[in-house]
């Protein structure tokens, strides 16, 4: 019920609204994704690989202070403690042991906050692979650490120019690439976003998150079923790996939060489901935000991570029918959450993951509620943004 | 039959341009148009400017932003265009991203098209199964062809499919590039090219991409219906200080005469 249709639909929402020139290697990919990544082979090697190189299972923290501040049982997902510091690792290890399968030398990537582009830095290093990111210029500033470390790695970091020089037109930088390069590139896309397969494939290589999730939670506690699961969106794959294996589970809560920016009215906004509607982006159908002439509106929020116009189709989907719940987040209302983490657990987050903390006291919790957070990254990449509006 | 297909039974070497609607001037659209007529260019692409343009280089996509920067949306081209079969009556193509036309309404737009006199349309983020699905029905009621693209990557059972549900002509991308990122013609495109003729496709072929001057132009005739020039045309449009009479020069120089 929660898997694509063959063309690539959720419901209404996904397929491939895709140029020819990008038909051929779609073609390939939706042809052989399936198949590679559920072989014994390749699910030996990414599992070897997630355990011995990324350091998983990730930690499920009872964040005690959380817990009684909020008045439920607090369990953080730990993310933020995958090796390069986000769960965007998780999704570059299987696409770089896809890539190699299918023989592919030169690797491209988009980036935001820049930890996709140091995930895929990092596994192109691994793997002795070239890398090329492309990243927003207003990002490459905001997100100036991360720059420097895909340098450190080898990558080729070459600042987008159009727009507003963030995440969307770091991936149309992408798309133009391999459009450009047919043959050698492989898109190793960083969210559930893009022409399927990518949103299917992403999710399923983030899925480990929510498959731990259920595990460790049974452990802790002997249930599996948390109440709730919480997740930021920014395209959406930290959220729909956390939310993939309790989608069957009703009585699971899903809640994603999405980036409000300045305030979903205020015109400085990336909450596409707020105030988005249905369209094309990046070869998907899903909601975004767009003017009355269909054309893409420039997003903002203070974390590069979520300042993107549109929504992975799973999530159009889920919200569509009721499945998940969206919860736009300011960045005032992030901010805060920064803080009351980092202050109450000894936890600097990531801007992006304090959009799903920030939800806590907005949730009606009962005492006994298991509720899960994915943090999905640290904050060391927000130092800079940390210092200016803490007066560091 | 429509006015792209009788102008391919009647000649050949055609030369066809591309611009943006909305530049360098709003309002310039006609002017464009009645200059490029003047000047004995075969048919038109106007394109609608989209804020992501995937497909298209850097000149297609300032002039893009720029144009929507002027005020251009669908609903002022469509009333610029309103009366254009009085003045031209040369083939013409509207070129363009999906978003815009669905949220215009795609039958809407095809009305629209139909009303003005629009020939042919092409949405490179339309794929063929989905038109051929959702809208065949449609674009065939109101005589509007869609135009589909080929690339050297398109295997040679696509390109039969391809050309098999043309209408009018075939856009055959002349490499592996965005618009106006490459230019003159290589050994490597030649094969291409003559690979595709020997297919005997039923539909003629128009190239595009990379053809920006004379030498460029003669040498895609040689092996295809003609060739379409754009991102050149758009470089021309922003020095310009005098349309009509800088058009006339440019599709000149283009034609070699
Ligand atoms: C730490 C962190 N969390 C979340 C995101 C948002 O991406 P997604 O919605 O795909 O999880 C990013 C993206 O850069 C990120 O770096």
């Amino acid at each position: 019920m929660y898997q694509p249709n063959e063309k690539g639909f959720y419901g209404n929402f996904g397929g491939a609204f895709i140029p020819e020139m990008l038909i051929p290697n779609i073609e390939e990919l939706k042809s052989k994704y399936l198949k590679i990544i559920t072989s014994e082979s390749f699910q030996k090697e990414y599992h070897r690989l997630l355990n011995d190189y990324a350091g998983r299972p990730s930690p499920l923290f009872k964040a005690e202070r959380l817990s009684s501040k909020y008045g439920a049982n607090i369990w953080l997902k730990r993310e933020d403690l995958n090796h390069t510091g986000s769960h965007k690792l998780n999704n570059t290890i299987g696409q770089i042991l896809l890539a190699k399968e299918m023989g592919r030398q030169r690797i491209i990537a988009e980036t935001g906050a820049g930890q996709h582009g140091v995930a895929t830095a990092t596994v192109c290093a691994l793997m002795g692979l070239n890398c090329v990111v492309y990243m927003g210029e207003t990002d490459m500033e905001r997100q100036a650490p991360n720059v420097a470390r895909m340098r450190m790695l080898g990558a080729e970091v070459i600042p987008a120019k159009s727009g507003n020089r963030t995440l969307k037109d770091a991936t149309n930088e992408a798309l133009r690439d391999w459009i450009a390069n047919p043959t050698d590139t492989f898109y190793l896309i960083g969210s559930v976003v893009g022409p399927h397969p990518y949103p299917d494939m992403v999710a399923r290589l983030q899925s480990v998150i929510s498959a731990e999730i259920k595990q460790q939670l049974k452990e802790k506690t002997g249930t599996e079923l948390p109440n709730y699961v919480i997740a930021c969106v920014g395209g959406g794959s930290n959220a729909a790996g956390s939310f993939y294996h309790f989608l069957n589970d009703n009585q699971v809560n899903l809640i994603g939060t999405e980036a409000a920016g300045m305030g979903v009215d205020s015109g400085e906004t990336a909450a596409s489901m707020a105030c988005g509607d249905l369209g094309i982006i990046h070869g998907s159908m899903t909601y975004l935000m767009q003017n009355e002439d269909g054309q893409i509106t420039e997003p903002y929020s203070i974390s590069a991570g979520l300042d993107y116009p549109g929504i992975g189709p799973l999530h159009a989907y889920l919200r569509d029918i009721g499945r998940a719940t969206y919860i736009p987040v300011t960045d005032q209302q992030a901010l805060d959450a920064v803080m009351e983490l980092t202050r109450l657990e000894g936890i600097i987050p990531a801007l992006e993951s304090a959009h799903a903390l920030a939800t806590l006291g907005l949730l009606p919790f009962k005492t006994t509620d298991n509720v899960v957070v994915t943090v999905s990254g640290r904050g060391d990449k927000d130092m800079k943004t940390y210092m200016e509006h803490f007066k560091l | 039959m429509n006015r792209l297909n009788t102008l391919f039974q009647q000649k050949q070497n055609l030369l066809s341009i591309y611009f943006t609607a909305g530049f360098p001037k709003l309002n310039d659209t006609l002017i464009i148009l009645k200059a490029l007529q003047d000047a004995g260019v075969d048919f038109v692409e106007i394109g609608m400017p989209f804020s992501d343009p995937l497909a298209d280089g850097p000149v297609i996509q300032s002039s893009s932003t720029k144009a929507l920067q002027n005020g251009m949306s669908l609903k002022i081209l469509f009333e610029q265009l309103q009366e254009v079969r009085k003045t031209i009556d040369m083939p013409l193509v509207l070129m363009g991203y999906l978003n815009p036309v669905l949220k215009f309404g795609v039958e809407a737009f095809i009305a629209k098209c139909e009303e003005i006199g629009i020939d042919g349309l092409i949405l490179p983020d339309l794929p063929f199964e989905l038109y051929n699905e959702q809208y065949r029905p449609l674009f065939q009621a109101s005589n509007i062809s869609n135009i589909f693209l080929i690339t050297p990557q398109t295997p040679e059972e696509r390109i039969r499919l391809l050309d098999q549900h043309s209408t009018s002509f075939l856009y055959m991308v002349s490499s592996a590039a965005v618009t106006g990122t490459k230019s003159g013609v290589s050994q490597h495109q030649i094969d291409y090219f003559n690979r595709i003729n020997q297919l005997n496709l039923k539909t003629p072929r128009m190239v595009g991409f990379g053809i920006s001057n004379n030498e460029s132009y003669k040498q895609v005739c040689n092996y295809a219906h003609g060739a379409i020039v754009g991102s050149a045309f758009i470089k021309l449009l922003e020095q310009s200080t005098s349309l009509e009479a800088d058009i006339a020069d440019f599709v000149k120089s283009i034609r070699g005469v």
